[in-house]
């Protein structure tokens, strides 16, 4: 099956959508053409793909993204690059979306755009062991209210079931009938789930498909 | 799999508040603490609860005011400029012998400032930061685990004391993710014979109130008020010290400048520098006794923040200025390296 030429990620604040779409871009990247990440995201301040710059631009990838993401000015600005995401037909993008539905609002304007073209999926990422979408039933929830407000409905669920730089192969594992139970409840398949790369040797063959995350953000404290 | 969760520190402080049992929390929203009213919002109404986003940081601390006279436990939440609009109505919670948990996730000031992290709220946390002769408990988290476990204990004191209690983190502590067990099974809770909860004609009236006219009564009360404080300082003192028993240098800081610092103190020790570091948990009461006791044996005593240099005076006044104290800086929203502080460090001519 092709690929799509747009990938949305949404989800839960703090499910992994931002540290997935860049991680997608790079290897989307690796198999040639031109791609992009954009970042949608109008509710966080913090935390955004723009952590992420000097390593997308060594790899060719170009990043959309508020002038004042990451910075001292908190408004909730998107950039006018943006459009890029419709208008843009040769570029792949990979689209992180702010979370819940508030941060999808953002989405709903190129909506019928993406519609017409016909060339998107989105992804709902997902992490079990945030609190408020701990169940399928939580999650489904704020999957349809993102829905609602981004006037898109998913076409896949990826499993980023993760407790940070704590996450142990044991949790991943334990996670898979959650995300199973999620995809089953909200009609849709379960694309893969990602994880820490390091984790990746004591997964593989237990859990497929299993995705890699390379980009880590690493912190000084 | 539900053991453990991945939460940022906003989120931990709104769990664990209403596992402690609150179900009144009145705020405004302010970037970085925006999640503790996002959350509550989402989850009171499911409890039976009350999320109530008031028209202003005023309005929200004078509900608190009104629910903790009446004997629930209640909340709110803010960062750093609301914090300062809330100052009236804490210094009459002190007044009053209100207890409530108020949490402050600091950024930079002063003013507007900016929305990045800060620890430039010291001065206003421990020295009052409304009117008149009062204290806070004032409670620093070093990890989004600390950020719920002293939510409940914040409620817990508050209660104790019949005063106000602080949570004051910071922007990165209240953004930050990182796993939590959120284990509150034995909440303990506080007769409150004093609430204003109607007498039914069964008891004399009880009076919440700060305002007395006559001077020996007003200052009868601020010394019964002291007295307590005495008792506090002498009791719920907390801090966590890494290193310190052989340390010729010890590093002073709370909060994030807490955790990059153990970071350079660990860097230090393998360069066989003697360092440890003293973590203050309570900023009010100080854990002067931890540090007179290093000052010791330690030769040089180093305070790091994240503000101008606020807490270096406690350092000072805890050792009677025995040591000399250097200061680790950066403000505005910059968070010092561990590198920085190794520097600072390597530099100490002992």
């Amino acid at each position: 099956m092709r690929k799509k030429r747009v990938t949305l990620l949404a989800g839960h604040y703090g499910s992994g959508k931002t540290n997935i779409a860049v991680n997608l871009a790079f290897a989307r990247r690796a198999d040639g053409g031109d791609v992009a990440v954009a970042d949608l995201d109008i509710v966080n301040p913090y935390y955004r793909a723009k952590d992420s710059e000097a390593e997308l631009a060594a790899a060719g990838i170009s990043l959309i993204s508020s002038p004042f993401a990451n910075s001292n000015v908190d408004l909730p600005s998107l950039p006018q690059e943006l459009y890029r995401i419709i208008d843009d037909q040769k570029t792949q993008m990979f689209v992180d979306i702010g979370g819940d539905d508030r941060g999808a609002y953002a989405l709903g304007r190129f909506a019928e755009a993406l519609k017409k073209e016909d060339d998107y999926e989105m992804i709902l990422v997902i992490n079990g062991y945030r609190p408020l979408t701990g169940d399928e039933k939580d999650t489904v929830t704020i999957m349809r209210e993102i829905e609602e407000a981004g006037h898109l409905n998913f076409t896949a669920v990826i499993n980023n079931s993760n407790l940070g730089a704590e996450t142990t192969a044991e949790d991943v594992l334990a996670s898979v009938s959650y995300a199973e139970k999620t995809a089953a409840a909200a009609g849709l398949p379960l694309l893969m789930t990602t994880v820490r790369e390091d984790l990746v040797p004591a997964l593989t063959g237990k859990i497929e498909p299993l995705f890699g995350l390379k980009l880590q953000r690493s912190r000084i404290w | 799999m539900k053991d453990k969760v991945l939460m940022k520190g906003n989120e931990a402080i709104a769990e664990a508040a209403i596992m402690a049992g609150c179900r009144h929390y009145f705020g405004y929203p302010i970037t970085p603490q925006t999640e503790v009213a996002a959350y509550m919002a989402k989850r009171m109404p499911k409890i039976g609860g009350t999320f109530l986003q008031a028209e202003s940081e005023i309005s929200a601390v004078n509900m608190v005011i009104g629910a903790a006279a009446a004997g629930v436990r209640a909340m709110t939440s803010s960062s750093s400029p609301g914090i300062s609009l809330k100052s009236e109505g804490l210094s009459y919670m002190a007044g009053c012998e209100l207890p409530a948990l108020i949490v402050n996730v600091q950024r930079g000031g002063p003013g507007l400032g900016g929305i990045q992290p800060s620890q430039s709220d010291y001065f206003q946390a421990t020295r009052g930061g409304g009117h008149g002769d009062y204290h806070m408990l004032v409670l620093a988290p070093g990890s989004v685990q600390e950020m719920a476990d002293m939510t409940v204990k914040g409620f817990e004191l508050a209660e104790t004391y019949r005063m106000p209690c602080m949570l004051l983190a910071d922007g990165t502590m209240g953004q930050m993710m990182e796993p939590v067990v959120l284990d509150v099974d034995d909440v303990k809770t506080v007769a409150k014979p004093w609430a204003v909860t109607g007498t039914k004609c069964e008891r004399e009236h009880n009076v919440v109130n700060s305002l007395s006219l006559v001077p020996e009564e007003l200052e009868k009360w601020n010394l019964a008020r002291y007295e307590r404080y005495a008792y506090i300082e002498e009791n719920e003192t907390r801090a966590e010290e890494f290193m310190t028993d052989d340390a010729d240098i010890i590093v002073v800081a709370f909060g994030i400048a807490a955790r990059v610092s153990k970071n350079a103190v660990v860097a230090a020790r393998k360069e066989g520098v003697k360092v440890g570091l003293i973590r203050p948990i309570s900023l009010w009461p100080f854990p002067k006794k931890n540090l007179a006791r290093a000052a010791e044996h330690a030769k040089h005593f180093i305070s790091v923040e994240l503000s101008m240099g606020q807490m270096i005076e406690d350092v000072e006044l805890a050792i009677r200025c025995s040591r000399p104290v250097s200061l680790v800086k950066r403000v505005g929203g910059v968070i010092p390296s561990p590198e920085e502080v190794l520097e600072a460090i390597k530099k100490v001519q002992l």
